[in-house]
């Protein structure tokens, strides 16, 4: 299942002064296969694309593939630490992965950088000095939308989320924010693709705005079915429903829906114009909010790298909490809790030509961090 | 809760369960004339949902879609049976099981090879989108009627094409006695990859209209598979009756579950709680609903023999 | 010594070699590796008496591997976080010893598959698949969305769980308690087969009336013999949780069901050692398509539609002949 990339070219002349030409082994355990393939494959080809863009052979990659099961990623974890000796891993998507590899590869001194998921046992009582996460702590974008919610003057929404621990608190998440009345609360099956009961409820809830959090498969399902609906109550969900990856199979069910998140691609900085420029060419697709994700991560390694040698486990890991990177979302640091401190957008879905994406409409939160940070002793 | 929002629901539910129809048909016929347990029957589904994309986004044409997906899954059908399933007839249901097994994984992944891996896109046609509004201010979506209507009309095709022609009396016929039909000089060998064909366009089908208001990806046949499985032994496998039956059965089930349980929890318990209860208890139903089917009649609803 | 048994003690010897092999040249995945065969070895061994011995053909022994794990996952929690399981009608605390974990996940699996059995083996055929599948999707979906125990999060043990006299952190010395446990297993099923319980259960599997005219009740034999298949591949669960020092509901799943199912007939049905060549030539390819292709489970597929197709007996009855008993 291995397949090593060296990458070629001088990182020296690139970072120059203080650079310390040292080799890091990057184990990178991701989905490549099944039904969530998409979103580890765009986290990969965003770290990749970073290395290239820096020019770096300092950085050797191990990838596999963990075919969205638990015990095999944590097999997999088992591997790189102990046989292909990684100093830092990275590359998880889902939460219940991330649960079952990350306690346990921190312990035994590796570093882990999430491109993705952020669980919040990880981010209070359960917090690592050697985990850092570059995405988000999974209630943020929820939060987000809570915020949103009450300055569009809503005051009596329905919201929505699968019955599994993301779900949960995603709807947490949004109700710390959202202080107005609920016209609904529900939990629907994980993995549901027929939402005509829930729609139903909906419209017979009287509701001025619809809150739902149903990553993958299942928001398609329910954006087209909603649609169809008829039922014109405004949408509000986190960007895993909106982004584009996802938006060309929705189609224009999703036009106009406010959705929250920490990047869109027309973020206006340098980093993410050269980002999104160089994506589309390397790969002919636009770049998702997991590629943007990935390609953090990449960066936020390569900046350490410059600072540091990764044996030397405290400098390394100071320099990680410097963040010292351009990222493609602007303003990016770390909370107390290794967690970003950032803003956090909405953007609307636009059509672009014949291409459906998304626009920042308005900041959300700023410098947002998380509810669990004061939990977190290190 | 008023009373049109049952009204509602109960509609939901004859929909979902006519969707579930279109998919069981296929493989209660297969069972019940080869007596063959075909797991790959949603990768017919699926298959029948990406031609039906793809073939939608070249053309600009949902309705040649549809008859791209039939095509599709028909053809891919007849290719599973020549080289296939043709062998496993005379084993028991322990190989075909991982046969089958085998030609999900080979049918996934060959899918993701041709179609990438991201979801493909696939709405319903003009004509029918939108909502329409039904006697007694029901606001209800045109397409998931045309669902109900189209899933009646194949399960009224497949009553007439079983009873009232000739293939269908040689697919009787090979329920009941496999040499006798042979001896009369029946190709038995055709006659079956024409039965698997059917069930497999039939899938296709399902998988086509179904993914027009869901999600076209790899991997969605499964679920599908196994509520269409859960349909076939409610209803007694291999009656076309039954799996109509049960699968209103299912479709109701689960649509009603869904909504009444967590209202029920609610009289005792806070309402987040009994929302988590309510939707757990929601999600296991249809299996329970099985289970108690079985214990009371191990044949099915509709089973001939025990 | 038979062909066969010479096949067998190939396979346990080379299983040991490469664990062997992976301590003595530092690469301490090969290791892990070899606990990984063992365990699911074990779990296609049980599997393998309801399957091979009885032909009872069950899609839904993820639930019996689950629920072993998650005795082992919620007995430790417990310990670790100092709360008793139960306080009442009896306090029941919390515990990591293996020694009391196993009896329990065997008690607890035994109990399931009671209750699971005696409703399901009043069907047969295509019936008995489809509601031995019902009862562990009810599992899965319960596993899913119950929040006491981490939900579809699954639930970390941390630390492995502890055997008197072994650091079972040290990877040799886990693969040895979980090899040695495989051996157990095998050499019950190899009672159990030779028995007169066996020779019952065989006689049922061929023509049950014939056995229930000589007065055996065939219901209560293949009950009996569904219970330890459970169990055994209960106990299988509850070490495959401490390879993993993690539970989840994906032990529960129907894609867990048919996994084991693969196991053992890649290995070959009714045989001793089967499932646990099967398990070996499992681990092995996943291990070795997967650096071939990022499609390689479509080339699984196709070997596994090839062993069906042209190597009937999978891989015992392709190096030992065909099986001796029917």
């Amino acid at each position: 299942m291995t397949r090593r990339i060296a990458m070629v070219a001088a990182l020296a002349a690139l970072i120059g002064g203080g650079a310390v030409a040292d080799t890091v082994k990057v184990g990178m355990i991701t989905t490549l296969s099944g039904g969530g393939a998409g979103l580890g494959i765009d986290v990969r080809d965003g770290f990749l694309l970073a290395l290239k863009m820096a020019g770096t052979r300092d950085v050797e990659l191990v990838i596999e593939d963990d075919q969205q099961k638990p015990d095999i990623a944590v097999q997999l974890a088992d591997k790189m630490i102990q046989s292909d000796r990684v100093d830092v891993l990275t590359g998880i998507i889902w939460s219940n992965l991330a649960m079952a590899v990350v306690p346990g590869a921190v312990r035994q001194g590796v570093f882990y950088l999430s491109p993705n998921a952020g669980p919040s046992q990880l981010a209070g009582k359960g917090c690592h000095e050697n985990y850092f996460n570059v995405a988000w702590q999974n209630d943020n974008l929820h939060e987000a939308a809570g915020a949103y919610a009450m300055k569009a003057g809503y005051q009596n929404v329905f919201i929505m989320a699968p019955n599994y621990p993301a779900g949960k608190d995603a709807l947490t998440g949004f109700k710390r924010f959202y202080t107005g009345k609920l016209a609904g609360e529900l939990y629907t099956k994980l993995g549901q693709t027929d939402y005509a009961a829930e729609i139903a409820q909906i419209r017979a809830s009287g509701a001025d705005a619809v809150f739902f959090f149903l990553p993958g498969g299942m928001g398609i399902a329910f954006l087209k079915q909603y649609a169809q609906s008829g039922v014109g109550i405004p949408l509000i969900g986190p960007a895993f429903s909106f982004d584009q990856t996802i938006l060309a199979a929705v189609g224009d069910a999703a036009l106009g829906v406010r959705n929250t998140s920490q990047w869109s691609k027309d973020l206006e900085n340098d980093a993410n114009r050269a980002f999104v420029a160089a994506f589309l060419k390397e790969y002919g697709r636009l770049p998702s909010l997991y590629a943007s994700q990935g390609f953090d991560t990449a960066n936020l390694l390569l900046s350490a790298m410059a600072r540091a040698e990764v044996e030397d486990k405290a400098a390394f890991r100071d320099a990680l909490r410097k963040a010292d990177f351009a990222s493609v979302r602007g303003k990016f640091r770390f909370n107390t809790n290794h967690h970003p401190i950032q803003d956090i957008y909405v953007r609307e879905v636009v059509r672009e030509g014949d291409v459906l994406t998304n626009h920042v409409v308005t900041v959300a939160l700023e410098d947002h961090g998380d509810a669990y940070a004061a939990e977190c002793r290190m | 809760m008023s009373a049109v929002l049952i009204i509602e629901q109960v509609l939901n539910g004859l929909q979902f369960g006519v969707m579930l129809f279109l998919m069981a048909a296929g493989l209660t016929l297969v069972f019940g004339v080869m007596g063959l347990i075909n797991l790959a029957h949603g990768s017919l589904y699926m298959i029948g949902a990406f031609a039906c994309a793809a073939v939608a986004m070249a053309t600009g044409s949902f309705w040649l879609g549809l008859a791209a997906s039939i095509a599709a899954s028909a053809a891919a059908g007849a290719l599973i049976e020549v080289a296939v399933i043709r062998r496993l007839y005379d084993r028991d249901h322990l190989d075909q099981v991982l046969a089958t097994f085998a030609l999900i994984l080979v049918f996934s992944e060959g899918t993701r090879w041709v179609f990438g891996s991201f979801p493909l896109y696939l709405d319903p046609p003009e004509g029918l989108s939108g909502a329409v509004t039904l006697p007694g201010g029901i606001d209800y979506p045109l397409y998931r009627l045309a669902i109900i209507v189209a899933g009646l009309a194949v399960a009224a095709g497949l009553f007439w094409l079983i009873g009232g022609t000739r293939l269908g009396i040689r697919i009787r016929a090979g329920e009941s006695d496999r040499e006798m039909i042979a001896a009369l000089g029946v190709n038995i060998a055709a006659l079956y990859t024409v039965v698997f064909a059917l069930g497999a366009g039939l899938a296709g089908l399902a998988g086509a209209m179904v993914g027009a208001i869901q999600s076209v990806q790899v991997g969605m046949g499964e679920p599908v598979l196994i509520l269409a499985f859960v349909v076939i032994v409610i209803g007694g496998v291999g009656s076309v009756a039954g799996a109509l039956v049960g699968a209103l059965l299912v479709g109701l089930t689960d649509t009603l579950g869904r909504f009444l349980l967590p209202v029920a929890f609610g009289a005792i318990l806070p309402p987040s709680e009994a929302m988590g209860v309510g939707s757990a208890l929601a999600s296991m139903l249809i299996y329970l609903l099985m289970a108690v089917v079985l214990i009371f009649r191990p044949q099915g609803l509709f089973g001939a023999r025990a | 010594m038979t062909r066969e048994g010479a096949v067998n003690a190939v396979i346990l010897a080379l299983l040991a070699a490469v664990a062997l092999a992976g301590a003595a040249g530092d690469r301490p995945f090969l290791v892990t590796l070899a606990a990984k065969v063992a365990i699911l070895g074990l779990a296609g061994v049980g599997l393998n008496i309801a399957l091979g011995f009885g032909g009872l053909v069950s899609f839904g022994h993820a639930a019996f591997f689950g629920l072993g794990g998650y005795v082992a996952g919620i007995l430790a929690s417990h310990a670790q976080n100092y709360e008793p399981v139960a306080e009442w009608p009896i306090t029941i605390a919390g515990t990591q010893e293996m020694l009391i974990i196993w009896p329990a996940a065997l008690a607890a699996c035994a109990l399931a598959a009671a209750v699971i059995g005696a409703l399901s083996l009043r069907t047969s055929g295509i019936f008995f698949i489809m509601i031995t599948l019902a009862f562990a999707q009810m599992l899965y979906y319960f596993a899913i969305s119950w929040p006491a125990y981490g939900g579809e999060d699954g639930l970390p043990i941390y630390l492995r769980n502890a055997f008197p006299g072994l650091d079972t952190m040290d990877g040799l010395q886990f693969f040895a308690l979980c090899l040695a446990a495989l051996v157990l297993g095998v050499g019950l099923s190899w009672r159990l087969r030779d028995s007169r319980f066996g020779l019952a259960l065989e006689a049922a599997r061929q023509n049950p009336e014939r056995v229930a005219a000589v007065g055996i009740r065939v219901f209560r034999v293949r009950l009996a013999a569904f219970v330890i298949s459970a169990a055994i591949t209960g106990l299988a669960g509850a070490l495959y949780a401490d390879l993993n020092r993690f539970v989840s509901p994906a032990m529960l799943s129907w894609q867990t069901s048919g996994e084991l199912i693969v196991l053992v007939i890649l290995g070959g049905v009714g045989r001793l050692w089967g499932p646990v060549a099967g398990a070996g030539l499992f681990v092995f390819l996943e291990h070795v398509l997967g650096g071939v292709s990022e499609y390689w489970q479509a080339l699984l597929g196709l070997m596994l539609l090839g062993v069906v197709l042209f190597a009937r007996g999978g891989l015992l009855g392709l190096l030992a002949g065909a099986r001796r008993h029917g």
